[in-house]
């Protein structure tokens, strides 16, 4: 049996191994990634981001166990960062979810960021692929904290949902001006401490303010996610969220918005790969280098000349 | 290119609440450049089995100072062999007596390392050990 052939059995291990080649090797998945294409797309990716510490890992846990109640299998892909220092990392979201460990009907898979800054891994796109193909109804995507690194799982998801909660300060300040615009749910967390009713008001009120031109305004929900209070109206919300989607043919545009970059990411990635390869043989670009710190040559140049010599097989990058 | 990281479980099997030596050394393994997955108290074998192939780790980390290790250390090794995943490196460490190792190592743990050990003689041993590909 193929990998792929495994993956669509629904065979834990065939996911995992694929997820591996992916993260450590993704030339080599390829063939396997494009086996399992026509099997995607019907799993629906819900991105969860927030401050560290939120509480998104066992909100995510709550959200599963809910969706399981409903018969609706689960994928989570987890995100924390690696150390650029040292290249690790410690992945302890699971902390959050060890019940979840033994259902077959949910698949977890932590991943270090591994030097990606937008705030989840370079493969995650693909894990989500697999986790579709393998036949998970709703995939949730935990990414580290926010800062300036929320930016890349609106690209990703299909509902966004930020978590904020009680305490922030000033932080809450610098995260406002952000997270405006990717929310399509605000949770706040944590609504057994005090003040979780003002940040509530305060979001509700930049929801008045904001002058853009709304056809979905982000709903706010209160949870306590260590005791599970709220979470089936969040549930719900989701629900809601996929259905305003559906119904505006909002969730094709936002998917082929995915291909798009996608797309053009393997065409980028493809034709820089080929150029430097073709261009490394016998230190020709060295040579190159050279003639533009002497000055014979300006960047402008040196870029073009190395562009014309693109043949074009297209079969390069990852 | 460059070289992937280790992937590491580190799991604190049964109801032993000792949890500075497991953190202590998931923070080694982890400046050692390895992708450490740190579950938490109170994982049962089943669990960590499940964990451990979902997560696709290289290396299974026990961690007992209760003195259930007689039990639990088996049964992970007899759950990792009921789901063909023991090709993966189970070691285990803790508060074990001399006299329990052997029976440990016949079943499969490759290696136990008991107070004293320094995490770098643990990193050396996982760098030596894990399967390569
Ligand atoms: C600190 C401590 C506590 C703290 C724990 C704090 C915490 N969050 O971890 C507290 C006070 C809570 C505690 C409570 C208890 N403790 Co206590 N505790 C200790 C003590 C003094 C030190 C343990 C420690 O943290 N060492 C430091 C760390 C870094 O070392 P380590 O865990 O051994 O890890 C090293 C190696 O073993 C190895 N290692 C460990 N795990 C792993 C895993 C892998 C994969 C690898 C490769 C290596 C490895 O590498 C580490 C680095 O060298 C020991 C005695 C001792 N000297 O060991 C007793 C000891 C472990 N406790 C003991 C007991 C009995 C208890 C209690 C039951 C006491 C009681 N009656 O209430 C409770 C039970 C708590 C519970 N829920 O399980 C006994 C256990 C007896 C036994 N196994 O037969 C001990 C041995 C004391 C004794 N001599 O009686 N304890
Ligand atoms: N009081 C309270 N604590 C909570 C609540 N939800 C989560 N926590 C606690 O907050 C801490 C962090 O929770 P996590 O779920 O790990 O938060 P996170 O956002 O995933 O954290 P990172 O992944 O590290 O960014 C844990 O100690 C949780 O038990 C809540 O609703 N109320
Ligand atoms: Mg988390």
């Amino acid at each position: 049996m193929t990998l792929a052939e495994g993956i669509l059995a629904g065979d834990q291990r065939a996911i995992a191994r694929l997820i591996t080649i992916v993260e450590n090797r993704p030339r080599e998945a390829i063939p396997a990634l494009q086996a399992l294409y026509p099997h995607t797309g019907k799993a629906l990716v819900v991105g969860i981001t927030g401050p560290p510490g939120s509480g998104k890992s066992t909100l995510v846990g709550r959200l599963t166990k809910r969706l399981r109640q409903l018969g609706k299998t689960v994928g989570i892909i987890a995100v924390d960062p690696t150390s650029p220092f040292t290249g690790g990392a410690i992945l302890g979201d699971r902390i959050r979810m060890q019940d979840l460990a033994t259902d077959p009907g949910v698949y977890i898979r932590s991943m270090g960021t591994r030097g990606s800054l937008g705030g989840l891994a370079k493969a995650t796109h693909n894990v989500i692929k697999i986790l579709d193909a393998a036949g998970k109804d709703y995939i949730f995507v935990e990414t580290v904290g926010v800062g300036q690194s929320e930016v890349d799982i609106v690209k990703t998801a299909d509902t966004t949902l930020v978590v904020l909660v009680p305490g922030l300060g000033d932080d809450i300040q610098t995260i406002k001006a952000g997270i405006l615009e990717i929310a399509d749910i605000f949770v706040v967390n944590k609504a057994d401490r005090q003040d979780a009713g003002r940040v509530v008001a305060e979001l509700e009120m930049m929801l008045d303010l904001s002058s853009k031109e709304v056809e979905w305004r982000p709903p706010v929900y209160s949870t306590v996610a260590t005791s599970g209070k709220g979470i089936d109206a969040v549930v719900e919300g989701i629900e809601q969220h996929i259905h305003y989607l559906c119904q505006n043919s909002k969730l094709e545009a936002r998917r082929r918005e995915r291909y798009r970059a996608e797309i053009m990411n393997i065409v980028k990635e493809g034709i820089i790969t080929q150029l430097l390869d073709f261009w490394s043989v016998g230190g020709k670009l060295e040579t190159l280098l050279a003639e533009v710190a002497a000055r014979e040559k300006d960047p402008y140049a040196a870029a073009w000349e190395i562009m014309q010599t693109f043949t074009g097989n297209g079969k390069g990058g990852s | 290119m460059k070289e992937r990281p280790i992937r590491v479980l580190i799991a604190k099997p049964g109801l032993d609440g000792h949890d500075r030596g497991a953190k202590v050394l998931a923070r080694a393994l982890r400046d050692a450049g390895m992708e450490v997955i740190y579950t938490g108290l109170r994982q049962t074998p089943e669990q960590i089995v499940g964990t451990g192939i979902q997560e696709d780790v290289d290396v299974i980390g026990l961690s007992i100072l209760s003195g259930a290790h007689t039990h639990l250390f088996p049964r992970v090794m007899e759950l990792l062999r009921e789901r063909g995943a023991n090709d993966i490196l189970v070691i285990g460490g803790g508060i074990i007596p001399e006299d329990d190792i052997p029976a440990l190592k016949k079943e499969g743990i490759a290696e136990i390392f008991t107070p004293g050990t320094t995490t770098q003689a643990v990193i050396d041993y996982i760098k030596e050990n894990v399967r390569q590909g």
